[in-house]
């Protein structure tokens, strides 16, 4: 075995993509405009990340992300107009509003996940989806004095020249968290019961405790977005974390590949470019344009990294070769060194896994009730079957 | 007389007005290799199941060294020592090999790390985390996955995947191991080395082993005692001569 420990680049490509931009950031004067374009992917980050986490490694379609960050930039920002006025518009008061957005966010998590997380599939994420909307309507219908209501909510702008820097900082830690849970005992027991519920719990893992902790961590951390959000704007709407908002967090999710934390960063930036570049390109009578350029690059994305036909330009063209030597499925077999590896866990799944049910292995095993009448035929059936 | 690991009273359970498992009573004792044959249908896999918690029984009890398990959630069985592998191979396929095996050890007690811990990466995570690792090795070693221990699971050649879910199981310190089919879809090369195994876990893990299988030349060649049952109902119990030479068996597998 080799005795040489490879530093695994995977793990820490992101962290370095993101200190080396915030260096090369510090020599440059960044115009206005840009500014707003970083702090919107510094956020975006951190939502795609944590929502990677649910979807991609716990293996559940949430499509209410934008929900949980719509709590967290009212409640933080909220928190943030109070508590400015006693700790003046710094450092110090962003940091307590963030977690108080954050913690009712992950609150909201738990209280939602409990029922939610029995669910299955397509059931979850349709229960989600209804729990982004409510708390969007809720939001909207709130009284001027609360929240503002349709009027939208005051929230301290945090100072224009350093609120990215701060952005950026909280990414690094979302991606630190996240990448750290993974690769860890309990980011093993969550891919487990992605992978296979049935066989994790027969292996005692508390699959009730994992789903919802990783619920709750994303929500946290949705509600983390959603603050510095609130202090990106000197008004928050509620019509901008609508089912629209979740669905293009999940787009930047599928897109950077399930399962793959860098690739959710990479397409989190790549998007929120890409949507405000549009924007300030076509102005105008060509704004309609717009979504459909969105559109047809990610159509093209998509096929790109799917499409069978073009399996072997990618084999060609593969962007991890550039970095590494030249490697063979060979030379991955022969590879032994596995101190703290986790790179030899490709955890990466088929969207068609995420959203589909395995009706024919669930049916055999799922412990029903056992006096449901119409239960009996097939639980039979399957016994048949198996037995 | 020898000590009672698994205490099997009365068991049954219906499925709306379908009496899938009725009447089953049977003991193993320590470091048995119990065998539970049956025809197509017969509800051994139900017995596994109510056995490991997937379902609660309607009617009997169970006792795992004395202490009742009925009822009681899959988590918790598991972590009291019983442990099962599947008839139709149940891997985590996305996952390693060593880090199949590893989770089969995250409930042990010697591994505790708190969330936290992983979070911030602190000293006790690592140290945990390595341990894990070598205990992992250990057990790969016994099942000759060692080479393979880093190749995905899904990638293992079949008789290697069930090797794997066995090892899997026995990472979580079972008193008792259920085996489902152990033998399904092998060769008589692999079936007869399976059997070697078998007697091995049960020597150096020091368990006893509660097994499902067709194949008569294996259980014959394995078990201690069998129970055949027929229809969800005991057809008959003892050691694999009386068993397979009752008429009752034989009619129930070959008919009139």
């Amino acid at each position: 075995m080799k005795a040489l420990k490879k530093i695994k680049w995977q793990h820490y490509i992101a962290y370095a993509a993101i200190i080396i931009f915030l260096i090369v950031c510090s020599f440059f004067k960044i115009s206005r405009t840009n500014l707003y374009i970083f702090e919107k992917i510094a956020i975006a980050i951190i939502l795609a990340t944590s929502l990677s986490f649910v979807v991609g490694f716990l293996g559940e379609l949430s499509l209410g992300h934008a929900g949980f960050m719509c709590i967290g930039a009212y409640i933080g920002g909220k928190f943030a107009s109070i508590i400015v006025e006693q700790l003046g518009n710094g450092l110090p008061a962003l940091i307590l509003s963030v977690l108080v957005g954050g913690l009712c966010a992950a609150a909201a998590g738990f209280i939602i996940g409990l029922p939610a997380l029995r669910l299955k599939g397509d059931y979850l994420a349709i229960v989600t989806l209804a729990f982004g909307q409510i708390v969007m309507v809720l939001f909207q219908n709130s009284s001027r004095a609360s929240f503002g209501g349709a009027f939208g909510l005051d929230t301290p702008r945090y100072g224009y020249k350093s609120l990215y820097v701060i952005a950026f900082v909280f990414a690094l830690l979302t991606i630190a968290a996240f990448q750290n849970i993974i690769r860890s005992k309990h980011g093993r027991a969550i891919t487990a019961i992605r992978d296979n519920e049935i066989a994790a719990r027969a292996t005692g893992i508390n699959v009730t405790k994992y789903k919802l902790l990783a619920f709750v961590i994303s929500a946290f951390f949705a509600g983390v977005a959603g603050v510095l959000y609130s202090y990106t704007q000197s008004k928050v709407q509620s019509v901008n974390f609508d089912y629209n908002y979740s669905i293009e967090i999940l787009v930047m999710v599928v897109l950077g590949g399930m399962g793959s934390l860098n690739g959710s960063i990479f397409a989190a930036a790549l998007i929120t470019i890409l949507n405000e570049k549009l924007a300030t390109i076509l102005t105008g009578n060509l704004a309609v344009l717009q979504n459909l350029f969105y559109a047809l690059i990610l159509i093209l994305i998509v096929i790109y990294s799917n499409a069978p036909a073009l399996n072997s330009f990618r084999e060609k063209y593969n962007l991890r070769r550039l970095f590494t030597r030249k490697s063979t499925a060979a030379d991955f077999a022969r590879d032994k060194d596995d101190e703290g590896s986790w790179a030899r866990v490709p955890t990466k799944i088929k969207m068609d896994e995420v959203l589909s049910l395995d009706l024919d292995a669930k049916d055999a095993y799922t412990p029903d009730k056992p006096d449901k009448p119409d239960q009996a035929e097939s639980n039979r059936k399957g016994e048949k079957h198996n037995g | 007389m020898a000590e009672i690991v698994l205490d099997v009273q009365d068991l049954g359970i219906s499925f709306g007005g379908l009496k899938a498992v009725q009447h089953v009573n049977f003991q193993i004792e320590k470091n048995q290799i119990y065998g539970l044959v049956g025809p197509n249908g017969a509800g051994k896999t139900t017995i596994f199941n109510i056995l490991t918690g997937v379902y609660k029984p309607t009617t009997g009890r169970f006792y795992l060294n004395g202490k009742e398990l009925t009822g009681k959630s899959q988590q918790t069985i598991c972590h009291k020592g019983i442990a099962r592998t599947f008839q139709n191979i149940r891997l985590f396929n996305n996952m390693s090999v060593i880090h199949n095996v590893m989770v089969g050890l995250h409930d042990q007690p010697e591994f505790k790390c708190s969330l936290f811990a992983s979070m911030l990466r602190l000293p006790v995570h690592f140290r945990k985390e390595k341990a894990m690792r070598e205990k992992a090795k250990e057990l790969l070693k016994i099942f000759d996955l060692y080479e393979e221990r880093n190749n995905l699971s899904c990638n293992l050649p079949y008789g290697k995947q069930r090797k794997l879910e066995i090892a899997r199981a026995l990472a979580t310190n079972p008193k008792l191991l259920l085996l489902d089919e152990p033998a399904a879809g092998m060769n008589p090369n692999e079936t007869a080395e399976l059997m070697e195994t078998v007697r091995n876990i049960r020597d150096t893990f020091d368990i006893t082993v509660l097994l499902i299988e067709h194949d008569m030349k294996f259980v014959s060649g394995l078990c201690d005692q069998i129970t055949v049952l027929n229809f969800g109902t005991t057809l008959a119990q003892g050691t694999a001569e009386e068993v397979l030479n009752d008429p009752e068996v034989i009619k129930a597998y070959l008919g009139d």
